[in-house]
């Protein structure tokens, strides 16, 4: 049984690691496959913005993780690798 | 379908899956040295055994599912996975988090492996439970990576040039680890983490594109813009990362400080 559940939870471990990053990219998702036909907007142009969407989240969670991380303590050595991650 | 395609699919398997190999090479490695080869060798075999039955048997249920389905799921999950990859390489580069240093793991591996009991010479060691356990997790887990890689960068029909690529990473690690009975310390793995982050988070957004009945701009050769896209954003967001920390670790892409 925990085997199991450390598989299962090494599996959710694979794709979710930063939950407003996971949040940030699967709202990006649902605006590309309801809003944007609401909007009319091209199709042509849906692919790119998309991307741009998606590019404007990776930016923000970057600079948002960054800040974090080295903020309150800025002399601190950097943070180890937590188990098990890429 | 072009050969810039189906190239990139070739590459993003080979770098995704070498990264993963590597890592379940440091394991098995540490396993072999501190327990014994057997038990690490029979752990490792067993994994790669399960693995391979388990695509055996996923296989044929992937091909019944649409393509459109398929494609949107495994861009979605892409998407996550290839960006997860992709930020925290970012971080790294930009010096605000370690380095994943291969030669570390495998001492504290080595250490916990001999604090639970080791130390038996590795020749003379018999079946040992926490040896095959140990193995069998670090290639099951890090091969199932191996497994979603070529499923989902070979989502559009281009199965078997995915499994090229992930077979000569493999290929490639076992030889290098036969050579040198140690971990692969010098592999760059925060530029190839980088790499694959943006090949997985390009093929994401292009997979939900084409799941989503979008017509990309170019169609196949739209994926290179993607890929350039992301690359530069990336890099962008590892100069600014550096320029807004106070004390910036001296961390270059490829290069371990």
């Amino acid at each position: 049984m925990s085997a199991a559940a450390t598989a299962l939870r090494e599996l959710w471990g694979l794709f979710v690691e930063d939950a407003s990053l996971t949040l940030g990219i699967l709202g990006c998702l649902l605006i590309a496959a309801f809003a944007f036909p609401v909007l009319r907007l091209r199709d042509a142009w849906r692919g790119p913005v998309l991307f741009g969407l998606l590019a404007i989240v990776l930016w923000e969670n970057v600079r948002r993780g960054a800040t974090a991380t080295r903020s309150p303590r800025p002399s601190q050595a950097p943070h180890s690798e937590p188990k098990g991650g890429h | 379908m072009s050969w810039a395609h189906v190239g990139t699919v070739i590459l993003a398997a080979f770098l995704a899956s070498l990264v993963e190999f590597v890592e379940a090479l440091t394991i098995v490695l540490a396993v072999g040295t501190t327990r014994g080869w057997r038990s690490a060798l029979i752990g490792a075999g067993a994994g790669a055994l399960f693995l391979t039955g388990l695509t055996l048997a996923l296989g044929p249920t992937l091909q019944r599912i649409p393509l459109t389905v398929l494609q949107l799921t495994v861009g979605v999950l892409l998407l996550l996975f290839g960006m997860r990859w992709l930020r925290k390489a970012i971080l790294r580069a930009g010096g605000v988090i370690g380095l994943h240093d291969e030669a570390a793991i495998y001492a504290k591996e080595t250490e916990a492996l001999v604090r639970d009991g080791g130390g038996t010479p590795p020749l003379l060691a018999r079946l040992d439970r926490v040896a095959l356990a140990t193995s069998f997790k670090a290639v099951t887990l890090e091969g199932l990576e191996v497994i979603f890689i070529v499923i989902a960068a070979g989502a559009g029909g281009l199965l078997a040039p995915a499994a090229v690529g992930a077979a000569l990473a493999g290929s490639l690690v076992i030889l290098a680890g036969l050579a040198l009975r140690r971990p692969l310390a010098r592999v760059p793995e925060n530029t190839l983490k980088f790499s694959v982050g943006v090949l997985l988070s390009a093929f994401g957004v292009f997979w939900v594109g084409e799941g989503l009945r979008y017509p990309w701009p170019g169609e196949d050769l739209a994926l290179l813009g993607l890929i350039g896209g992301f690359t530069l954003i990336a890099l962008l967001a590892v100069a600014a990362v550096r320029r807004s920390t106070s004390d910036p670790l001296i961390v270059q892409l490829g290069r371990h400080p």
